[in-house]
């Protein structure tokens, strides 16, 4: 009688020793790939909590204001001064921080990669399989191998945020890139247009709305990581949720969740803004 | 003189386009080949020459290959076989920067959906091409804003192209493919996406800028009227393959086969027959200011021919008047015999060009009693076209027998 029982495949026991083999062997290269990422984050973190709070929420009114309008740069002061009355200012300093990194990371990585995979049909089947693995393999799988390479700490935690993160940006370039009309591209081309001058005159700068959507996604995204990635010691408004809910703190954890959810409103709606351009009507 | 010259141009879509090409040489049909291979055949042995200043129009319906066959002239469409020679340069052996100068240099494309970039202004989409070419921003402006002039946009620069109407912007289009300055302008469907009246007076704008700038225009249509009113010269394809090129006169007196004849049926003859087609060289000329060209001597010879009317030249054969035998003989009384033919002239007369429409000279043949001297666009005289050979010409036309009598 076939069983399934007696015909395992140790899976498990191989991804075990290659993790065991690569932190051995390897955890020198994984080191060096997290310093840039260590770079940015404490360089943002540092002059985010050196400069005064408010400066800062000044800086951000103004930006609001900018992009979109009086009522944004209104609700931006009010939300900013609750999360400081509220105590998390420094938390929502390193959320910020880390946010802002892991973001930078998914443009250098994600628009490139995004670009490649709209102007090619091999690259975008490769990497869709790819992707819906980051999106859809639970954080609390990858957690472990990340400590175990990178070591805890906010870092690592902006590492498995980009793991999260990443997919949107990649897709939705992807995306506006295949939305150009062919017509254009062919037009381009007609006039003698080389490749490259396609994607510099053609393809990104009609992509560029669909792009920002992109950017708006790993932003949101990069917000919902925050709590976990406290829980492999990272900082900010994650950690409040965590210790609330290790000794049953209800309160604490609300409120770190309120400032949560006021920060990427806040963030949602000034990238958003500056997606759709109000000035010029144009698509 | 030749400027471009298209040799056994082929192309197969699918995997393996080389066998499509084989099977066909083999005498197998495009449908043929369709269920044994699913290769589809677009294009199969064009050949034709289009020469410099001319507009070539390439007709057929929808799914005769006429787009794919524009787009090999630019290598939008890598032609499986075949040569394109442009200026005796065969532009299928180009390499990518060879090709890319070859663009930007010698050829321009006008669109049926326009194609303008939505995220440029009218100037910047003008100046896309030369933007491309890496011309500095003044300058390709200025040619821009020119190239905009000529097509009637000026002060709408700043505007986009969602804000005008579909006229608009294909002069927008059209601007952008002047403002290169090419030798040759490729232009698919161009004005296909137009409504009529709008279509009708872009042709005309293309016309008079074709009068200025003699461009080799490349000019696709699937519309008959189109294509007689603006073609120089007209190819018909069907089925992907060029089946006849000619001037409109000649494939509409001539037509190849039954599928040309069927696109010819009710066009109305007398808009596409000219003078120069059916004028005859039936009537006595007489060069002035020599010895047989003196009014007595005229007079002589029409009473000796029993004619009426006399044809006046010069040395040069370019038409000069009309004299009759009542005029010959008033001047010759006025005059004491020192009279010049000159002032036996028909006041009245009057020639016609022979690219003049059989519908164009119609009021005057009608209204004068003398055939109508027709002359070509230097004056020299090409014959005439009397009252009864035009009548003859629309009877002929009207019974639908026109191609078969001029044919023989």
């Amino acid at each position: 009688m076939f069983s399934f029982d007696e015909r395992v495949i140790p899976l498990d026991a191989w991804i075990t020793s290659l993790v065991d083999w690569l932190v051995e062997g390897y955890r020198w290269f994984f080191q060096m790939i997290k310093w840039p990422v260590d770079f940015i984050l404490s360089s943002v973190s540092d002059g985010l909590l050196a400069t005064p709070p408010l400066l800062v929420i000044a800086l951000f009114g103004v930006i609001a204001w900018r992009v979109s309008g009086f009522k944004l740069a209104g609700f931006t002061l009010a939300s900013l001064i609750l999360i400081g009355l509220l105590g998390f200012w420094s938390e929502t300093m390193i959320t910020l921080a880390m946010v802002f990194s892991s973001v930078v990371f998914c443009t250098v990585v994600g628009v490139p990669f995004g670009i490649w995979a709209g102007r090619s049909d091999r690259v975008n089947n490769i990497l869709r399989p790819i992707l819906d693995a980051m999106q859809t393999t639970p954080a609390f799988v990858y957690l472990v191998p990340i400590v175990m390479l990178f070591s805890i700490g906010n870092t690592a935690g902006v590492l498995a945020t980009i793991i999260f993160a990443l997919p949107p940006l990649v897709r939705l370039t992807s995306l506006g890139i295949r939305q150009v009309h062919p017509e254009l591209v062919e037009a381009a081309l007609a006039f003698g247009a080389t490749s490259s001058q396609v994607l510099l005159k053609v393809q990104i700068p009609l992509a560029l709305p669909t792009i920002m959507a992109g950017l708006n996604q790993t932003i949101m995204m990069s917000l919902s990581m925050v709590v976990i990635a406290a829980m492999i010691g990272a900082g900010g408004l994650g950690a409040p949720v965590v210790l609330g809910l290790n000794t049953l703190d209800i309160g604490l954890a609300t409120v770190g969740g309120l400032a949560i959810v006021l920060l990427a409103i806040i963030l949602d709606r000034i990238t958003q803004s500056m997606a759709t351009p109000k000035n010029k009507d144009v698509k | 003189m030749e400027k471009i010259v298209i040799k056994n141009l082929y192309k197969v879509f699918g995997s393996e386009p080389r066998k499509g090409v084989k099977l066909l040489e083999q005498g197998k049909s495009k449908e043929e080949i369709y269920e044994q291979t699913g290769l589809t055949v677009a294009v199969q042995g064009a050949s034709f020459t289009v020469n410099k200043g001319e507009i070539f129009v390439v007709m057929g319906l929808s799914g005769s290959g006429k787009s794919t066959l524009v787009r090999m002239l630019n290598r939008l469409i890598e032609p499986t076989s075949g040569e394109v020679l442009v200026d005796g340069q065969n532009i299928l052996t180009m390499n990518k920067d060879e090709l890319v100068r070859f663009r930007r240099s010698k050829t321009s494309m006008v669109f049926q959906s326009f194609a303008l970039m939505p995220h440029q202004t009218v100037l910047e989409n003008a100046a896309f091409g030369l933007e491309l070419d890496g011309m500095d921003k003044k300058q390709r402006e200025e040619r821009a804003l020119d190239a905009l002039k000529q097509v009637g946009l000026e002060g709408l620069e700043n505007a986009y192209p969602n804000e005008l109407s579909g006229g608009m912007q294909q002069r927008v289009g059209l601007a952008r493919g002047l403002a290169v300055d090419p030798d040759i302008l490729l232009m698919d469907e161009a004005f296909s996406a137009l409504d009529p009246l709008i279509k009708t007076e872009m042709q005309d704008e293309l016309l008079k800028l074709q009068d200025r700038h003699e461009r080799t225009i490349i000019f696709i249509s699937h519309d008959l009227d189109e294509a007689l009113r603006i073609g120089d010269r007209i190819a018909i394809m069907q089925g992907g393959r060029v089946i006849q090129v000619g001037t409109p006169e000649e494939i509409l007196q001539n037509p190849a086969d039954d599928y040309v004849r069927a696109f010819f049926r009710g066009v109305d003859p007398t808009g596409v027959i000219s003078a120069g087609d059916i004028a005859r060289d039936s009537q006595p000329t007489v060069v002035w200011h020599t010895k047989a060209g003196s009014p007595r001597a005229t007079l002589e010879m029409l009473s000796m021919k029993d004619r009426e009317f006399a044809y006046v030249l010069d040395s040069e054969h370019r038409y000069l008047g009309v004299v009759s035998s009542d005029s010959l003989r008033d001047a010759i009384d006025q005059g004491n015999g020192t009279s010049k033919l000159e002032h036996a002239f028909l006041t009245e007369a009057k020639s016609v060009q022979e690219t003049d429409s059989l519908q164009d000279i119609l009021s005057l043949v009608a209204s004068h009693s003398w055939p109508i001297p027709v002359v070509n666009s230097e004056n020299r005289y090409r014959g005439v076209v009397s009252k009864n050979l035009f009548l003859r010409t629309l009877n002929r036309a009207e019974k639908g027998t026109y191609f078969e009598q001029s044919a023989s």
